[in-house]
């Protein structure tokens, strides 16, 4: 027979201002096995803790039931309490009295009982719960950074930085992400290359970092500590061990209309490539779509010249599997296209561009040598108008793939690209349409009214309604002054918009791999909005930079540290504790129809043929399940699969389920 | 091919030309245009009204008439367009109307907006198809610049037209090539030419018809075409007269060599 304590939280007035947490307690101690039964104000406190911990000694306790918040809050805590105290931790049960009940109601006397119910089921459940032990798993001292953006540089440099090995996997033929794209960085105006590249170069020389550029992730298997993963490394046609970055085949290449996406499309490129000058590695790339020799076997030139001999046209995509502790999402971010939006005439005239376009018209590496050049007919543009908030903060019957969330980086660097036009062309008039100006962040909002007090930026407050391209080649931008009450036109002769941003395309199919959960907008979500914002809810996966929500580079580069300093926690210990609430089958039922494998989410389930003892002395082979601890996560879905009720979960067993029905129902 | 077809009240009064040429024209695609029996005005500007019942109830009997008459209704004034295409959505997607307007107009069975309403110049796209109408041009408009005015009326609520892009259409422009012409892009081609406002006050809808004529004169247009009356009126009353503007079906009648002169 259990002896039970019943531990009552107030949980300040988030369960007491809902639920009459006497009479509960009161109530509960007349359930059978029950031996104490009280309520305090915050059971998760020090004092709180203390009073459980007196009780199971005082009161010899072997059961525990705590009515409190949700367990994926507490149980942790409270099971650590009652270890402190000598009982098995996983005699302790939670009732979820705050979330399941308090926070949704709002009739005391209804909660009241409900809360007693619920109460009641956790007791029944405690009188089958078992002393369990839990095993350990090694950890693999190896982490993954996938994407090679500033967050994974970062993370990457962290993590080699505390002794551990840790590999970068970036689609693109060089790692440096969007950053390398951009000119100078809001608010200090530090040239983007200048602080990005020597970290792109340290990941390089790194002896702990190891690069797979131009390479994805194809598949993800095992668990937190033990994952294991393959690794595409699509054909460049170039051996990397070869290549020396020289650039005499780019130069050569007769293919040389082939848009260049760093310069969002702005020039050309040839065939064969080095996307920039400062690329990590420096090793040039042959585009298949376009190269003359790859598609109909007409060309060969870049062999021909290439003194390293590193072209090969024959070269396939290669799969590497490795082992790694611990996984890093560093997918990042892309803006929106804008092509719907034809109100801006984005699609119509070349000179209604992005930010990121103008970013590029800027930057003495860009298509115009850092000229401000009107794309239509490269003539330097005399009144520019910037636009804020295209495809952001939308209701949600957008249809043109606008977003509902604020994509927080535009207000500042619109700030920039307005004040820098004003400073390096003071003939220029410069126009900003907004709806709000957001700027929370150091040295932010004094940037912006320099932007708008020093540089005589005219910000406007109201939208833009459209764009009318001119017979004579001006755009003929409407608007509404919202504060001057004013219908206005301008006459500009270069459109900027501010596209909204969402995460890249490859963190859903990322996502799924990794079992990691996102949220409507396909951002990865966090263990825990506030408390573990860079760890995914699935053990093992942490999140560094935007694939998690639109961010700037400071916040990017805080937020890579901390995935990495939880990324380090991990990898320190040699050994992990397991989930002892895992799965197990019993072979005398089993009947071996593979169900429970099917469903097996992990791959934990397999099957061996095995010899039993019948009557009369003789022996059978029977085929039956068998659970690998180690990779079970208990999630439970064999247990309702099975047709024969063979399978059963460590603390969560059929018993146990519907004694707690039972309790529900009596 | 016999389809249903909605004049309106303004085709059989003020703009007859927009009827008969479309008649013809439809005629010389293989399209027979078969008017109503006993139509009523769609509602005007009144149906458009969110909150109202009783001025839909018009429009209503109209698309239960066309149901019962294959399903399919032609309309070729772009605010009967409209008003019959939104009050149709209204009653599929609007329980509470579809309830009350049903309950009053006692039909032998229930509308819930099974008719197919489509526009004229749908129908060209869509049934007949511009490579067909191509085919049948006589006299093609060889080097005719012209710009094709959309107003407001005819691509928007987008949701509920499922025309065309509201703010980047082409129907007309491509209905344009279709016939010979030229068309002519000019940003104030979805622009509104006032309305009603001439009514109230004339140098509203001046100031916003020469807006729009002045954008396609620039551009280099040597004609205007649109599907809308008020249109038309306000473009020639208000908009300055630089540019000639016409019904685009008279534009079809005369390629197609069926325009009778009067």
């Amino acid at each position: 027979m259990q002896r039970i304590g019943v531990f009552v939280c107030h949980c300040g007035t988030n369960i007491a201002g809902t639920v009459d947490v006497k009479a509960v307690a009161e109530a509960l101690k007349n359930e059978q096995g029950v031996v104490f039964s009280t309520e305090y104000q915050y059971m998760c406190s020090e004092a709180g803790q203390s009073i459980i911990k007196n009780a199971i000694k005082e009161h010899k306790l072997t059961g525990v039931v705590v009515c409190s918040c949700s367990p994926r809050m507490h149980e942790a805590t409270f099971r650590k309490t009652a270890s402190s105290a000598g009982l098995n931790p996983y005699m302790v049960e939670i009732a979820n009295i705050r979330e399941q009940c308090s926070w949704i109601h709002k009739d005391m006397e209804k909660a009241t009982e409900k809360a007693i119910i619920l109460g009641r089921a956790a007791i029944a459940k405690v009188h089958l719960n078992a002393p369990l032990t839990a095993g350990e798993s090694p950890v693999v001292k190896r982490a993954l950074v996938i994407g090679g953006g500033i967050a994974g540089i970062q993370t990457a440099l962290d993590i080699a930085d505390a002794g551990f090995e840790v590999d970068i996997v970036e689609k693109k033929p060089t790692i440096g992400g969007k950053m390398t794209q951009l000119d100078k960085t809001f608010p200090t105006l530090d040239c983007a290359a200048c602080i990005l590249t020597p970290k792109m170069v340290d990941c390089a020389q790194n002896e702990k970092i190891k690069i797979y550029s131009y390479s994805e992730v194809e598949s993800v298997s095992g668990f937190v500590g033990n994952f294991s993963v393959k690794i595409r490394k699509k054909a460049r046609y170039v051996d990397e061990t070869k290549c020396t970055g020289c650039g005499l085949c780019t130069e050569k290449c007769p293919m040389k209309k082939v848009p260049n996406e760093f310069n969002l499309g702005m020039n050309n490129r040839s065939a064969i490539y080095i996307p920039f000058a400062q690329a990590v590695p420096k090793i040039a790339t042959i585009d298949p779509d376009h190269c003359n020799m790859l598609k109909n076997g007409k060309c060969g030139v870049c062999a021909k010249i290439c003194t390293a001999g590193a072209i090969n046209y024959k070269q396939e995509d290669e799969i590497v599997e490795e082992k790694y502790g611990a996984i890093i999402a560093a997918t990042g971010y892309n803006p929106i296209n804008l092509d719907k939006y034809d109100e801006f005439a984005y699609s119509q005239s070349k000179d209604v561009i992005t930010s990121l376009e103008f970013e590029r018209l800027t930057n003495a590496a860009g298509p115009t040598s850092g000229k401000l050049l009107r794309p239509s007919d490269g003539v330097h543009p005399h009144t520019i108008v910037f636009v804020q908030c295209v495809g952001s903060r939308c209701g949600a019957e957008d249809s043109k793939g606008g977003k509902s969330y604020c994509s927080k980086i535009c207000c500042m660097y619109t700030a920039k690209h307005a004040m820098l036009t004003r400073e390096k062309y003071p003939d220029t008039d410069v126009y900003v349409f907004y709806i709000d100006v957001r700027t929370p962040g150091k040295n932010f909002d004094e940037f912006y009214r320099r932007a708008a007090e020093e540089y005589g930026v005219h910000y406007i407050k109201g939208m833009v309604g459209k764009v009318m391209p001119q017979a004579d080649g001006k755009l003929l931008v409407q608007g509404s002054d919202l504060i001057a009450g004013e219908q206005l036109k301008i006459n500009a002769d270069l459109v900027v918009l501010a596209a909204a941003i969402e995460p890249d395309k490859s963190a859903r199919p990322l996502a799924t791999m990794l079992t990691a959960s996102m949220d409507t907008n396909d951002f990865f979500t966090e263990a825990h909005p506030k408390l573990r914002p860079v760890e995914s809810p699935t053990a093992g996966i942490f999140l560094s930079g935007a694939c998690q929500g639109p961010k700037d580079i400071p916040e990017t580069v805080s937020q890579a540290s901390a995935a990495a300093a939880k990324a380090i926690g991990l990898l320190c210990k040699d050994k992990l504790t397991c989930n002892p609430c895992v799965a197990h089958s019993d072979e005398m039922m089993c009947n071996g129809c593979s169900q429970c494998e099917k469903v097996c989410p992990y791959g934990a389930i397999s099957y061996e043929d095995k010899e039993f003892r019948m009557p009369n002395r003789t022996t059978a082979i029977r085929r039956v399940a068998k659970v690998n601890p180690a990779v079970c996560q208990g999630c439970g879905a064999c247990t309702v699969t099975c047709p024969s009720g063979a399978m059963d979960l460590n603390g969560f067993s059929n018993r146990q389920i519907m004694a707690e029905v039972d309790a529900i129902c009596r | 091919m016999k389809i249903s077809y909605y004049p309106g009240c303004t085709l059989k009064t003020k703009a007859k030309e927009l009827d008969r040429y479309g008649r013809e024209s439809a005629k010389a695609l293989g399209v027979e245009l078969e008017e109503l029996e006993n139509w009523q005005c769609c509602g005007g500007v009144y149906p458009t009204g969110k909150d109202e019942i009783a001025t839909k109830l018009s429009s209503v009997r109209t698309l239960e008439n066309a149901k019962k008459n294959g399903g399919k209704l032609v309309t070729l004034c772009s605010a009967c367009h409209n008003v019959l295409k939104q009050v149709n959505e209204e009653i599929k997607t609007n329980e509470d109307f579809a309830f009350r307007a049903n309950n009053y107009s006692k039909f032998d069975e229930e509308y819930h907006g099974e008719t197919e309403v489509i526009h004229y110049l749908e129908m060209l796209r869509d049934t007949v198809g511009f490579d067909e109408i191509k085919k049948k041009v006589v006299k093609p408009f060889k080097g005719v610049k012209i710009g094709a005015y959309y107003g407001c009326l005819l691509l928007r609520p987008s949701k509920v037209m499922q025309m065309d892009n509201p703010e980047n259409p082409k129907i007309i422009e491509d209905f344009i090539r279709a016939i010979g012409g030229e068309p002519v892009i000019y940003p104030y081609r979805n622009e509104c030419c006032g309305g009603y406002v001439t009514m109230e006050d004339k140098n509203i809808a001046v100031k916003k018809s020469s807006a729009i004529m002045e954008s396609a004169g620039s551009f280099g247009a040597d004609l205007m075409v649109t599907a809308c009356p008020l249109c038309l009126y306000n473009l020639t009353q208000n908009g300055g007269g630089s540019v000639p503007v016409k019904y685009f079906t008279e534009l079809l009648a005369e390629a197609l060599g069926v325009k009778e002169e009067d």
